[in-house]
């Protein structure tokens, strides 16, 4: 089935086309990477496919009906199915706030839980992404970039969302620290069936955690199709081209 | 016996008390390619910075730099700026932050290519249009342009011929293309490998990539919390890492990259 879908998308900023014709679909528990390069559109989708704005033609779907930006019951409904992350953990996560605030955010202002409730999902979901209970009455600034990236993915799937969707989550972090949080993504994903869509610049990102690729150019969608099947035969030039840029480690 | 172009030895770096850089030696001979790997805080981008004496003024650098056999550490400015261009060049990550975004980018090169080569009038025009040609921005227009109205990989072109106008012999690197689209990223790269050879530079590549080191240098260094751990051939090291560390950074570096070959991913992790 599913979950959250583009069909026939255009956005445009004033008279400038950012994005024209996109579908793509996320199944449940399935997972997209959205690849391209700066300027293809790939945040802009992403917006998009998280309400943040309407697209200009065509509709972002979820559970099968359109998204109406206006319709609260709606919206509230999908906030509390779709979660997102973002690039950057330094100014995602709000330096004044302890961390059990920060990620009881989404279920207090979505109205899922409070008080003792609250508290318990907190720790179970601090828990969940491999951080100590200890870590509740610290600050963000205390943490390095890796253990914020868990803070701000324990915010995320705190109100246990359907879909998570993540810009660029492990761009900002060192090699040995991206591994780890692909890998608690993937745990995660395992765990509790999530279906996710990452935009990304990183194509071994993309391939250590999306089944189904998109490739993005120019506001198009230029090829699509599984990971590892797009990995090995590139149809389309532009993807071919991305593919041989990426620096490779000698064989060993 | 000549002196090697770039020779550290026992470089330290303080911020205060604390040590940043910890007793650090490197060289690099004329013409070798070295590469400096660290993920961040490891202290790659300041040991690089000490060589030509650029480090903050809040920091307090200790041991010694000679570059073409001049000391660095602790040379006023009078001594360091001859060894700033003619010696060696330097390229960072972000060129909007290395260009003058009010000046035109002809005017930028032109500046170091008059104060160091000499050059006047049309001969020195006509050396930056070649400057330019170097780096595969032949067109007039680049001349006349300003920073903003290039992409991220053209200004990084302009930082690179800026790096190279008074031709050093030794080219410092400080992750030159983290900040540029894989494509793009592959198009400068070739370009510092072509000019890095024609040139026979030296050549002192930063970065935490380990697939963009690989391919860049010879003889690498790997740096933890401010200290050289590991130091061999590049394929040596990918192949048989000798550092606990080192082997970690390897062993993460291959999973994302075997994942490229289908060899992991989503269904492996599972």
């Amino acid at each position: 089935m599913t979950v959250l879908e583009a069909r026939g998308v255009d956005f445009s900023y004033g008279k400038r086309r950012i994005l024209t014709g996109i579908d793509l679909a996320v199944e449940a528990g399935g997972s997209v990477g959205i690849v391209g390069e700066s300027g293809a559109g790939k945040s802009t989708l992403l917006s998009l496919l998280l309400g943040l704005a309407a697209p200009g033609r065509g509709e972002i779907r979820f559970d099968g009906a359109p998204l109406v930006l206006r319709d609260r019951a709606l919206m509230r409904r999908f906030r509390s199915s779709v979660q997102a992350v973002f690039q950057d953990p330094y100014s995602s996560l709000d330096p004044r706030q302890r961390i059990d605030r920060i990620v009881a955010e989404p279920l207090e202002s979505l109205g899922l839980a409070r008080g003792a409730e609250a508290l318990e999902r907190v720790r179970a979901a601090l828990e969940s992404v491999g951080l100590p209970a200890d870590v509740s009455r610290r600050y963000p600034h205390e943490f390095s970039g890796g253990q914020r990236q868990r803070i701000a993915i324990a915010r995320a799937t705190v109100v246990r969302p359907r879909v998570l969707v993540a810009d660029e989550p492990v761009s900002a972090l060192d090699v040995s620290t991206r591994t780890q949080v692909i890998e608690l993504i993937n745990q995660l994903r395992a765990d509790h069936d999530l279906s996710f869509i990452m935009v990304s610049h990183d194509l071994g990102a993309v391939a250590a955690t999306c089944d189904r690729t998109v490739v993005l150019e120019g506001g198009r969608v230029v090829e699509t199709g599984s990971t590892g099947g797009l990995l090995a035969a590139p149809r389309e030039a532009y993807t071919q081209r991305l593919i041989s840029a990426i620096p490779r480690l000698p064989s060993a | 016996m000549t002196e090697p172009l770039l020779s550290m030895n026992a470089l330290s770096v303080r911020s205060g008390e604390t040590v940043l850089v910890n007793a650090t030696d490197l060289e690099v001979a004329a013409g070798e390619r070295v590469g400096l790997i660290g993920e961040s805080g490891s202290g790659k981008s300041l040991t690089s910075l000490a060589v030509t004496g650029l480090l903050p003024e809040s920091l307090r650098a200790s041991g010694s730099v000679r570059l073409a056999g001049v000391e660095t550490v602790g040379a006023d400015e009078q001594v360091l700026r001859p060894l700033r261009g003619p010696v060696a060049g330097v390229v960072f990550q972000e060129p909007l932050t290395a260009l003058d975004p009010l000046m035109r980018v002809g005017r930028q090169i032109a500046e170091p290519i008059r104060r160091h080569l000499g050059l006047r009038g049309s001969v020195l025009d006509r050396a930056v249009s070649d400057a330019l040609a170097e780096v595969r921005l032949d067109e007039q227009r680049f001349a006349r342009a300003y920073p903003h109205e290039l992409s991220g990989g053209q200004r990084q072109r302009v930082a690179i011929a800026i790096a190279l106008a008074a031709r050093p012999r030794l080219l410092i690197a400080d992750e030159p293309t983290t900040a540029l689209d894989v494509t793009v990223q592959s198009e400068v790269l070739d370009l510092l490998d072509r000019l890095v050879a024609e040139r026979d530079m030296g050549l002192l590549f930063v970065s935490h990539d380990l697939a963009v080191v690989a391919r860049m240098t010879d003889r690498v260094l790997v740096l933890q919390h401010g200290a050289v751990v590991e130091e061999g051939a590049v394929r040596e090291m990918l192949r048989a890492p000798q550092h606990p560390y080192t082997a970690q950074l390897v062993a993460h570096a291959r999973v994302l990259d075997a994942a490229l070959d289908g060899a992991s991913g989503p269904e492996g992790a599972r």
